[in-house]
């Protein structure tokens, strides 16, 4: 019973964490770059949508992703249009493209599938499948069922954390993001566009945001939903500022914010001695709650890239 | 007070090479002509100062030669070739490097990290390290600018990071360097190092452009020397056939004295500020001030000389109540302030403390203020601008044309958002709103930070003036030319302590240099500086 509850927590941790680590990471580039990203939860949400409604229609579970990758990215420019292009605040620009997105993706989904916002479900055909469907019988519970048990985009998000880390800290190209987050004028004073090099993260970013989208509808669900995030970009984002906008980090706080929402749901029902039932709001407001008392706790730091928010404005 | 041992530059030929030739370059922004037919001409292998007073258009000239803006008119040369400069790229590409006032490091990434950023020989950084590293090596041994390539930028002191720029820039195979200012945060000692590196460049052929307004530099360093003013080039000469006074003169337009006046025969009253043993402690723990003594007399300005961060800023807000330290005592006018219950700045106004802070952005105005609101803040509960609640906006207005009349505010124009003013300009208000209450005591701290030559010498007219009224006056500046101008006494500071206390007659420039930088005094001392 041990080994079974282990094997299905740990399995059910990673399939919850890894959107949360796809959006992690792309908001540690963008951030990291110096633009603030409100926008992973829209982002997110708007290639669920592209996810679910491209593999109705062609029934490719490859165009379904390059489609959701697509929408991410063009959501990206147009963050980068207002906020790199024209220095519109950056907050505000992530917000208005979740709020845009929460409404225009329902809208869509009626006009075009009529089924009051959801969009038909996938088949097997175009769902994610585990790639190794016999780990289970082979290595057990724990490791077949918990590890082994997933679909190839669980462990592209792990294998992404090590990529983008790499990318940050030992290429070039990441040495430059990072200042460019940190001294732009700098970057500039250098001979580097400033402007491509925010755009170039960007686009990255809506990568990762579209295969966290992608992955929502095929592989956790098979349909769009509306609002189906339900706040997972928002949990992206306080994972990265946990992790410091550091990748390693930030998949660390992704996998206990995931473990924390696998527990609230293990416990629902569940008669706590001298408490009695908990109610499922308390415990779906853990996750919430503790990343409140961690980020209070541990961010006294000045650790956040230091030009983060600012437009870049040449001149001095 | 400086050792005139300019090395002579190589010589001058009837056609001397050019580095650098700028000529009828005209830039204008909005109604404001910031360079009007500008022409330059740069010897190669000399060093070159450009000076004038702030808004001449100095920065402006050599941010079009460095490809920051383009300019409206003229043409551009470097080394006899026609540039035509449209971004720093381009400017890198020709030869030029520029080391700005404000470092263009990154805090966070290493030495070697810095110097690399935007030529970084290989896309992974780790080859492109081991690339790196030797030609530094060898490039620091030629030039004896000596940095660790290993720390974090954000650890290295000032003097280090300015010698970091200069390599980076050089790194960049830059034949020509332009340094803006760059002695503003340097020590005495620091800069005289600087300037020994920068006579090493030139005697191997590299070009220097110094951008400055400290004169003793430019007769120190200079081979020729370029003075704009109000945009265009006023004087031009060899370094040589000029002096100090003839520049300043140029400068401003008309004759200044900024040195130090007769003495004042005013002979220093009582104490009427009397701090005893001041101890702060900052947020993250660190001992900012180790017990500091100090009292001030009436009609006397006692000077604090010292490298900005040992102490200066953590005196002035515990002097002026906004700050409360974890031990000693302050009397003022009477009363005693313990830590229990400390000077509060509102109750330092009713003593008759002024306080005119050293950033003037973040404590002094509110920028997007009208002059009329800054002018009067901090004083907005006075009956007479505020009765039963509601502001009397006309007599604020009033008696801001008025400060700005007798400051010589310009422009006069109260509706004028404070952050539209020059630096100069701002600082005069200030002065006026703090010094227009007859105070007995005046706090201030670096009040001619960013303010031109003009505005100097009226602005320490004013402190002198207040002084012979029989005011005490602090005086918190990192300029020790503007401290031995000023004070009667001067103090000290280093690492949170007083480490030398001399009546102004007393002082040498390279003593107070040792005291400033320096563990000579207080050898027991073994932690970093701030």
């Amino acid at each position: 019973m041990d080994a079974i509850l282990a094997g299905t927590l740990l399995a059910s941790t990673l399939r919850v964490a890894t959107p949360l680590i796809l959006c992690a990471l792309a908001g540690v580039l963008a951030e990291r770059s110096g633009v603030i990203d409100l926008g992973l939860e829209g982002k997110m949400l708007f290639a669920a949508f592209a996810a679910a409604a491209v593999g109705t229609v062609t029934g490719s579970t490859f165009v379904a992703m390059l489609a959701a990758c697509g929408i991410a990215v063009l959501m990206s420019w147009l963050h980068g249009f207002a906020t790199v292009t024209h220095r519109g605040d950056q907050v505000v620009s992530g917000m208005a493209l979740n709020i845009i997105t929460y409404g225009l993706t329902a809208v869509l989904a009626i006009a075009w599938f009529q089924q009051g916002g959801q969009t038909p479900p996938l088949g097997e055909d175009v769902r994610l499948r585990p790639l190794w469907p016999g780990a289970g019988e082979t290595f057990g519970v724990i490791v077949g069922e918990g590890l082994l048990g997933h679909d190839g985009l669980v462990y592209t998000a792990l294998a992404l954390v090590g990529v983008v880390w790499f990318l940050l800290y030992r290429t070039r190209l990441g040495l430059r993001l990072r200042a460019v987050g940190e001294n732009p004028n700098m970057v500039d004073a250098a001979g580097l566009s400033v402007r491509r090099l925010r755009y170039l993260a960007l686009s990255m970013n809506g990568v990762l945001c579209g295969l966290a989208g992608a992955y929502l509808v095929l592989a956790q669900s098979a349909a769009f939903a509306p609002n189906m995030t339900a706040g997972r970009g928002y949990m992206a984002l306080a994972a990265m500022i946990f992790g410091r906008w550091r990748p390693v980090p930030a998949l660390a706080a992704c996998l206990l914010f995931g473990f924390l929402d696998t527990i609230a749901v293990r416990l629902q029902g569940v008669k706590l001695p001298h408490i009695g039932e908990v109610p499922v709001q308390a415990i779906q407001a853990l996750p919430y709650l503790f990343t409140v008392v961690l980020l209070a706790a541990f961010i006294g730091r000045n650790v956040a890239p230091q030009a983060l928010g600012r437009p870049y404005v040449k001149e001095h | 007070m400086n050792d005139h041992t300019p090395i002579p530059a190589t010589s001058r030929e009837p056609g001397p090479p050019l580095a650098v030739r700028m000529a009828g370059i005209r830039k204008t922004f909005g109604p404001v002509r910031a360079n009007d037919d500008v022409t330059l001409d740069v010897a190669s292998g000399t060093v070159h100062a450009l000076v004038g007073e702030n808004g001449a258009g100095k920065s402006t000239l050599m941010s079009q030669l460095y490809g920051l803006y383009v300019p409206d008119a003229g043409t551009i040369e470097v080394f006899g070739k026609p540039a035509h400069l449209r971004s720093t790229h381009d400017a890198i590409a020709m030869g030029l490097g520029m080391v700005h006032q404000h470092f263009m490091l990154v805090d966070t990434l290493t030495a070697l990290e810095n110097v690399m950023l935007g030529a970084e020989p290989h896309a992974l950084l780790l080859r492109a390290e081991r690339m790196v590293r030797p030609r530094l090596q060898s490039l620091m041994e030629s030039t004896g600018l000596r940095v660790d390539l290993d720390a974090r930028v954000g650890d290295l002191p000032v003097g280090d990071r300015q010698r970091l720029e200069i390599l980076k820039v050089l790194f960049r195979g830059a034949k020509v360097l332009i340094l803006d200012e760059p002695t503003a945060v340097l020590t005495p000692q620091e800069t005289q190092h600087l300037f020994g590196v920068l006579a090493t460049l030139r005697s191997q052929g590299t070009t220097v452009i110094l951008i400055t307004h400290k004169l003793d530099e430019v007769m120190r360093l200079a081979d020729r020397v370029t003075v704009m003013r109000a945009g265009r080039i006023v004087h031009e000469c060899g370094v040589k056939d000029t002096s100090p006074a003839q520049l300043a003169e140029a400068m401003v337009g008309r004759k200044v004295n900024i040195g130090r006046p007769a003495t004042t025969g005013v002979a220093p009253g009582e104490v009427v500020l009397d701090a005893k043993g001041l101890q702060v402690v900052d947020a993250m723990g660190v001992t900012r001030l180790h017990g500091i003594d100090l009292a001030l007399r009436a009609g006397q300005i006692v000077g604090v000389a010292g490298v900005s961060g040992n102490g200066q800023s953590e005196l002035l807000e515990v002097l002026s109540g906004l700050r409360t330290p974890r031990a000693g005592t302050l009397r003022l006018a009477g009363e005693t302030f313990a830590p229990t219950r400390w000077l509060t700045p509102r109750t330092a106004r009713r003593l008759r403390l002024a306080h005119v802070p050293e950033d003037r952005h973040a404590r002094a105005m509110v920028m997007d203020f009208a002059a009329w609101e800054s002018g009067i803040l901090g004083y907005e509960g006075l009956l007479v601008y505020s009765g039963g609640g509601f502001l009397r906006r006309r007599r604020m207005r009033e008696d801001t044309r008025d400060m700005m009349e007798r400051f010589d505010v310009r422009p006069r124009q109260p509706e004028l958002a404070s952050g539209r003013f020059s630096g100069g300009n701002q600082q005069k208000l200030v002065l006026a709103r703090e010094l227009g209450q007859a105070p007995h005591v005046l706090v201030v701290g670096q009040p001619t930070r960013g303010v031109d030559i003009g505005a100097i010498e009226f602005i320490h007219g004013q402190l002198r003036k207040l002084r012979e009224a029989g005011c005490a006056i602090l005086l918190v500046s990192s300029e020790l030319d503007e401290i031995l101008a000023l004070s009667d006494r001067v103090l000290v500071m280093n690492a949170g302590r007083i480490t030398g206390e001399r009546p102004v007659e007393a002082c040498t420039e390279a003593e107070l240099g040792l005291l400033m930088a320096h563990t000579e005094v207080h050898p027991e001392k073994a932690e970093a500086p701030a």
